[in-house]
């Protein structure tokens, strides 16, 4: 760079006037740095603005006392004592309040959890004490049943195929209706299902009362099947699965007469 | 002292030597304030306000960036164009007059003793009217380089090289 010409651009009056770009200032200010005479030309030039420029102040002389007891000195003496400690209370409380807030949240949380799980409790408590309260008619109707005097009752024993078979019959002719206890049956295999059947010994007349297809489900195995016949005896066999047209005698479990 | 120690102390806000840099501008500050809000009470007030900001944000200057008078120039212009678009200004606007330096220049009756001032009003108004413009709008008025060549209506490049003479003419009569 030619210091000269330099100079002589006029940047140096546009530097003291405070207009130029930040590079520029930059690069001014470097250039005064390199070259004494361009620094003496700043110094020139800023000399004479600050003498044109006071000579448009028309009052009278100020004094520097006005400014001095507005200016803030004491600041850096009474900073580093005052700071931390304003700033550790500040802080303390910040995190006070934080850790309340926290604490609220969690507890409120947790509250709602609970709520949750007495809810599910109650709901499950209540499904035991309906399927209790359930059972408990089941089995008072069961022994109503068993002790009316009217229902004729049944024992039906094991056939050939399966000795150790048992099962019960109780009959109420009053609602046409019997209640089968097979519980002394064994699971049935899968694809097969039991069927019940009333007969009539002479001729053997065997009528379908229907398959227990819910064998397997039940829970007391006791039946209650709709029987309109005036049956003189109770089989049941083990039939495909949907039943048969006839029993399959070669399958017959159990087998009981009624006594006359 | 040299300046650019003063200033240093000024920054770590040792108030001797602000008095000192105080002095040295509080004039050409006050100046310029009155150039634009033209009322003394008014340009007293101001310009004790832009040494009291100045002090408060020393740490903001940096030699770097620009000279530290041209720093407090522009407290002040900025200062000073804050109060004229305040209420208090539009009402007092109607009694002025005087709208160029060289009006308060040639205006003013009680110049202090200084004799550069004296010489400095003959010679501002033998300035040719383009340099008064210049000078003005430049120094006074805080104008940018693109806004005074809009303003009077002349070539970015000639702005900066007709300042240039200006001044240039404003140095040898001041011995500068």
């Amino acid at each position: 760079m030619d210091s000269k010409n330099y100079i002589a651009s006029g940047i140096l009056e546009l530097y003291v006037a405070g207009v130029l770009s930040e590079k520029e200032n930059q690069e001014v200010y470097e250039a005064m740095q390199k070259y004494p005479e361009v620094k003496a030309e700043v110094i020139s030039i800023e000399n004479a603005i600050v003498q044109l420029t006071k000579a448009s102040k028309t009052d009278s002389p100020y004094s520097f006392a006005d400014v001095q007891n507005q200016l803030k000195t004491d600041e850096p003496k009474v900073i580093p004592i005052a700071k931390p400690k304003t700033n550790w209370i500040q802080y303390s409380g910040w995190a006070a309040s934080l850790l309340i807030g926290s604490i609220l949240i969690w507890t409120l949380s947790q509250n709602n959890q609970l709520k949750e799980q007495v809810a599910t409790e109650r709901q499950q408590l209540e499904a035991q004490i309906d399927s209790a309260s359930t059972n408990l008619a089941a089995a008072e109707k069961l022994i109503e049943v068993f002790r009316d005097k009217d229902i004729i009752s049944v024992p039906l024993a094991g056939q050939k195929v399966s000795p150790t078979s048992y099962a019960k019959v109780y009959w109420d002719k009053k609602t046409n209706s019997i209640y089968l206890d097979a519980k002394g049956l064994p699971e049935p295999p899968k694809g097969k299902v039991y069927q019940v059947w009333s007969l009539k010994l002479s001729p053997l007349t065997p009528t379908s009362l229907g398959i227990l297809d819910t064998f397997t489900a039940d829970a007391n195995k006791i039946f209650t099947i709709t029987n309109a016949n005036e049956s003189e005896a109770f089989g049941i066999t083990l039939e495909p699965a949907g039943g048969s047209k006839s029993p399959t005698l070669e399958q017959l479990y159990t087998l009981g007469t009624v006594s006359s | 002292m040299n300046q650019e120690l003063l200033i240093l102390q000024f920054q770590k806000k040792d108030v001797k030597a602000y008095e000192k840099l105080y002095n040295m501008y509080c004039d050409s500050i006050s100046g310029v304030i009155n150039n634009i809000v033209k009322n003394d009470a008014v340009t007293q007030e101001i310009t004790q306000d832009v040494f009291i900001k100045a002090w408060n944000k020393a740490d903001t200057y940096s030699s770097k960036k620009g000279r530290f008078f041209t720093w407090l120039l522009n407290i002040a212009r900025n200062a000073a164009i804050d109060y004229t678009r305040s209420k208090k200004f539009k009402q007092k606007k109607q009694n002025l007059n005087a709208d160029f330096f060289v009006d308060i220049l040639e205006s003013t009756k009680s110049l202090d003793s200084e004799t550069n001032t004296i010489g400095l009003k003959e010679f501002v108004t033998k300035l040719g009217d383009t340099c008064k413009s210049v000078i003005e709008l430049l120094y006074f008025k805080g104008f940018t380089q693109k806004e005074t060549s809009e303003e009077l209506d002349m070539p970015l490049g000639t702005v900066k090289t007709r300042n240039r003479t200006c001044i240039g003419e404003l140095r040898t009569m001041l011995g500068v």
